[in-house]
């Protein structure tokens, strides 16, 4: 039996078995990018033809049969549901055999599941998104979003942070960005060779400092918990309301719909109710211990 | 042109000064300008001065084993370059590079410390906010160590 083959009937099987939210869809790799020496970008396609409409900020489980699957979330642009983009870390076997994964492969979703960032929130105002290592990916798709109906929004900025300068994501559109007049693009890493002519120091060392009015402006957040509850924690300090702050804590899922209880936070099913969750929410139980 | 004075009070480390304090705080400081690739100062060096950013990026950077240089930590618009001028033996234990071309004031660290041992209330004033600045850079140390970015643990 072809693995495609082997695939739609592994879907068929669990679709019987759980239903609709759990069934998987058979989905081909049309192009890999390799982002770092660990993390690559993959563009799908439906093996059934149909778009996948998603949220900025959602997730799917993504798996390589026989390996296992993860939840990633999307990366992609959501103008374009019928190309789906997700950017990978390997970390595990099953995330290390998304990122091997090679033009033509068939890979197994299910989602898109969650709450994403609902950038309409930031219309009218200013937004904030500030973005660490790998949590550009998430994020990526709501900046697409927003620059898509720019008109709407004030003052765009993306201020995104990483472990050294070869291991930034979308380098080239980051660089694209930066051409940009209308988005305000900072850039800063951990540590540089003299080389690097740019920022050194935590993100937020170069959050904006500029006039923005507190009450007009909307922050997204996505990185290591500790990195968003930093940045959270300085943003409020400048001002922002924590409930005009919203991060990702994409923390411990597995089934991505509520049922394995591997994310549950107190009352909260981070798959359910999050990924995306506004700070004031959920800023007690990020420092809560035993959670 | 604005004289130093005016470009003391843009500084955030010294907004909201008292005038008295301000006044003492100014009769310290002068106005540089760095080419890019300019030290602002070299590790071994007197720590006799800091610098406050009004323009430009500088880099603080460190020699590894073998020789080759290390940015630890950037200072751009506002921001603090020199902590070592507080505490003996005011040496520097890095090195200040001008990223690009850079604007800054100077405080000449000597004239600062004698005028806040004169006036103890000015010293604490001061070094309650330069402690400030100690405790973020500390904090951002901190975390930095704890390599956050790094790959997590198993999924």
């Amino acid at each position: 039996m072809s693995e495609t083959a082997a695939s739609m009937r592994f879907a068929i099987e669990l679709e019987s078995e759980l239903g609709e939210p759990m069934l998987p869809r058979p989905f081909v790799v049309q192009q890999t990018k390799r982002e770092t020496a660990d993390t690559a970008t993959l563009s799908l396609t439906a093996l059934d033809g149909a778009p996948t409409s998603f949220a900025p900020g959602q997730f799917t489980v993504v798996g390589r049969p026989g390996w296992g699957e993860v939840p990633i979330s999307i990366s992609g642009d959501p103008a374009h549901p019928d190309h789906l983009e997700h950017t990978v870390r390997a970390v595990g076997d099953a995330s290390r055999a998304l990122v091997g994964a090679r033009p033509g492969d068939t890979l197994l979703l299910r989602g898109p599941y969650g709450v994403g960032w609902d950038v309409a929130d930031g219309v009218g105002g200013n937004v904030v998104i500030v973005a660490g290592g790998i949590g550009l990916a998430p994020l990526r798709p709501a900046l697409l979003q927003i620059l898509a109906h720019r008109p709407r929004y004030r003052r765009v900025f993306l201020v995104y942070g990483a472990r050294a300068p070869h291991e930034m994501l979308f380098t080239r559109q980051l660089e694209h960005w930066r051409g940009r007049f209308d988005i305000e693009v900072a850039v800063t890493v951990d540590a540089a060779t003299p080389e690097w002519r740019g920022h050194v120091g935590l993100v937020t060392s170069v959050l904006p400092r500029a006039d923005l009015d507190p009450d007009e402006t909307l922050a997204l957040v996505c990185g290591p918990e500790i990195m968003m509850r930093i940045t959270a924690d300085a943003l409020v300090t400048n001002g922002l309301p924590p409930d005009h702050i919203k991060v990702s804590l994409e923390r411990s899922m597995k089934c991505g719909v509520g049922v394995c209880g591997h994310c549950q936070l107190r009352e909260l099913f981070v798959c359910l109710d999050g990924p995306v969750f506004r700070y004031d929410r959920v800023a007690g139980l990020m420092t809560a211990r035993e959670l | 042109m604005k004289d130093v004075t005016q470009l003391l009070a843009e500084q955030p480390l010294f907004s909201d000064l008292g005038n008295d304090m301000f006044a003492l705080v100014a009769g310290c400081a002068h106005n540089e300008h760095f080419g890019a690739d300019d030290y602002l100062f070299r590790i071994g060096d007197p720590a006799d001065r800091f610098y406050l950013v009004r323009r430009g990026l500088v880099a603080l950077e460190l020699v590894r084993t073998g020789g080759s240089r290390l940015i630890v930590d950037t200072v751009s618009n506002g921001g603090i370059v020199g902590l070592s001028w507080l505490v003996p033996p005011y040496r520097w234990n890095l090195d200040a590079r001008a990223v690009e071309a850079t604007s800054a004031v100077s405080i000449d660290a000597g004239c600062l410390r004698r005028k806040c041992e004169d006036e103890p209330r000015i010293g604490y004033v001061l070094l309650q906010r330069v402690s400030s600045a100690l405790y973020q850079r500390m904090q951002a140390a901190r975390v930095r160590m704890a390599d956050v970015y790094g790959v997590p643990s198993d999924e």
